[in-house]
């Protein structure tokens, strides 16, 4: 037991007085030990992507994708999404920028793709719910989506369904300053106090509804409908999940939860990974550069993708976790 | 001085725009603020990440809200 488990239980049990092995005591001690846990975890790993994002301007990203064609540009373009923070709010001037600046759509989609779903928000509270496997599996299988899906779209030349000002813009260069180490430093401790408070009601709600689901739901009780041998769990959990607005720090907790109660990985990972790369709001931002057939084609490509994925690790789990 | 927000109102652009404006009153200049949304006059700037600060035509600060003690040493 590590001295946060113990302590956690201290404080559930002894001065809190909750009685071990009760439905309210586990849930408690649960909660207890989760939240600090996962906001530690959390805060250092904001830090360092922090640092490693003070090198990884917007004016870089579109000097290091600017030319480069499908393949290794989707490549790249997942791997840089990853220390890229996203919001819906700058969703669309980084497309615009992107594409502009004669970035192929393709590999614009792979960044799209892969900048929201896989990131350290996400890596911090699986490993610290999953341990290191899971984490691993999502960051791969998040990554080979955001690359294939690119790959498919840049294919398929859907370029005249951008809508057509993004290709009439000629924009200005921004000054690029490079930063002192202290600065950088400086800039990563803003941001993991901004991120870190952000997050942490979304934390607090997600593992509070974990906990509940932990104490009270009965065990295996998903397992009959969303278990292994349930096909229609996985597009069922993907069709829940594209539109449906949340965070990582919202869902990850509560799916881990699922999971204990006998929710299959295959069907999680799907469902967190449609969850977290789209959302209906950030469709109806996109709409502003993105002709409605071109966003059909995004959603759908991703829903196929996450539900491929949920199939797959719902077939290798037995082996993978055992 | 005219001074411009640039964002498509998502909460950090408020508060950019609350900013400037305490900064503009503390240094006792007045100013123009205009707020910037729509995404082609945004992109035309360079602008990746929003929100941004610009001042009589040039960027000054992007990505991030600054503070206004930032923005007061900005527009001196």
């Amino acid at each position: 037991m590590d001295p946060l488990e113990s302590l956690a239980q201290w404080f559930v049990f002894q001065v809190l007085g909750l009685p071990q092995g009760s439905q309210i005591g586990d849930a408690a001690a649960f909660f207890f030990y989760d939240v600090p846990k996962v906001l530690i975890l959390l805060a250092f790993m904001v830090f360092l992507v922090s640092v490693l994002r003070t090198f990884v301007t917007p004016q870089r990203i579109k000097k290091w994708l600017g030319g480069r064609g499908g393949g290794v540009g989707n490549v790249l373009a997942a791997l840089l999404g990853v220390p890229t923070p996203f919001c819906s709010c700058s969703a669309v001037p980084l497309f615009i920028g992107l594409v502009e600046s004669g970035v192929p759509l393709g590999v614009t989609f792979s960044f799209l793709i892969s900048s929201p779903m896989v990131n350290e928000i996400a890596a911090a509270l699986l490993f610290g719910l999953f341990g290191w496997k899971i984490t691993a599996i999502y960051i791969l299988s998040g990554l080979t989506v955001a690359i294939v899906a690119g790959i498919v779209i840049g294919r398929s030349n859907l370029e005249s369904e951008v809508e057509d000002f993004v290709y009439k813009i000629h924009s200005s260069e921004v000054l690029d300053k490079s930063m002192e180490w202290k600065e950088r430093v400086s800039f990563a401790k803003s941001q993991t106090a901004d991120i870190v408070k952000k997050v942490t009601p979304y934390i607090i709600i997600g593992i509070g509804i974990g906990a509940l689901i932990h104490g009270y739901a009965p065990t295996d009780f998903l397992a009959g409908i969303a278990g292994e041998n349930s096909p229609l769990a996985v597009p069922v959990a993907v069709l829940i999940g594209v539109p449906l607005y949340s965070n990582a720090a919202g869902t990850i907790p509560i799916v881990q939860a699922l999971m204990a109660k006998g929710m299959a990985l295959g069907t999680a990972l799907a469902f967190m990974m449609s969850v977290t790369a789209l959302s209906l709001p950030e469709m109806i931002i996109l709409r502003r550069v993105l002709k409605p057939k071109l966003i059909a084609i995004f959603a759908g490509i991703l829903a196929v993708s996450f539900i491929l994925v949920g199939l797959l690790f719902n077939a290798v789990a037995p082996m993978l976790i055992n | 001085m005219k001074i411009e927000i640039l964002g498509s109102g998502c909460p950090n652009c408020k508060k950019l725009e609350e900013n400037a404006r305490k900064a503009c009153e503390l240094l006792g200049i007045k100013a123009e603020i205009v707020k910037v949304t729509d995404f082609a006059q945004i992109a035309s700037y360079g602008i990746m990440s929003t929100p941004a600060l610009v001042v009589d035509g040039r960027v000054k600060v992007y990505g991030r809200v600054p503070d206004v003690e930032e923005i007061t040493k900005i527009l001196k």
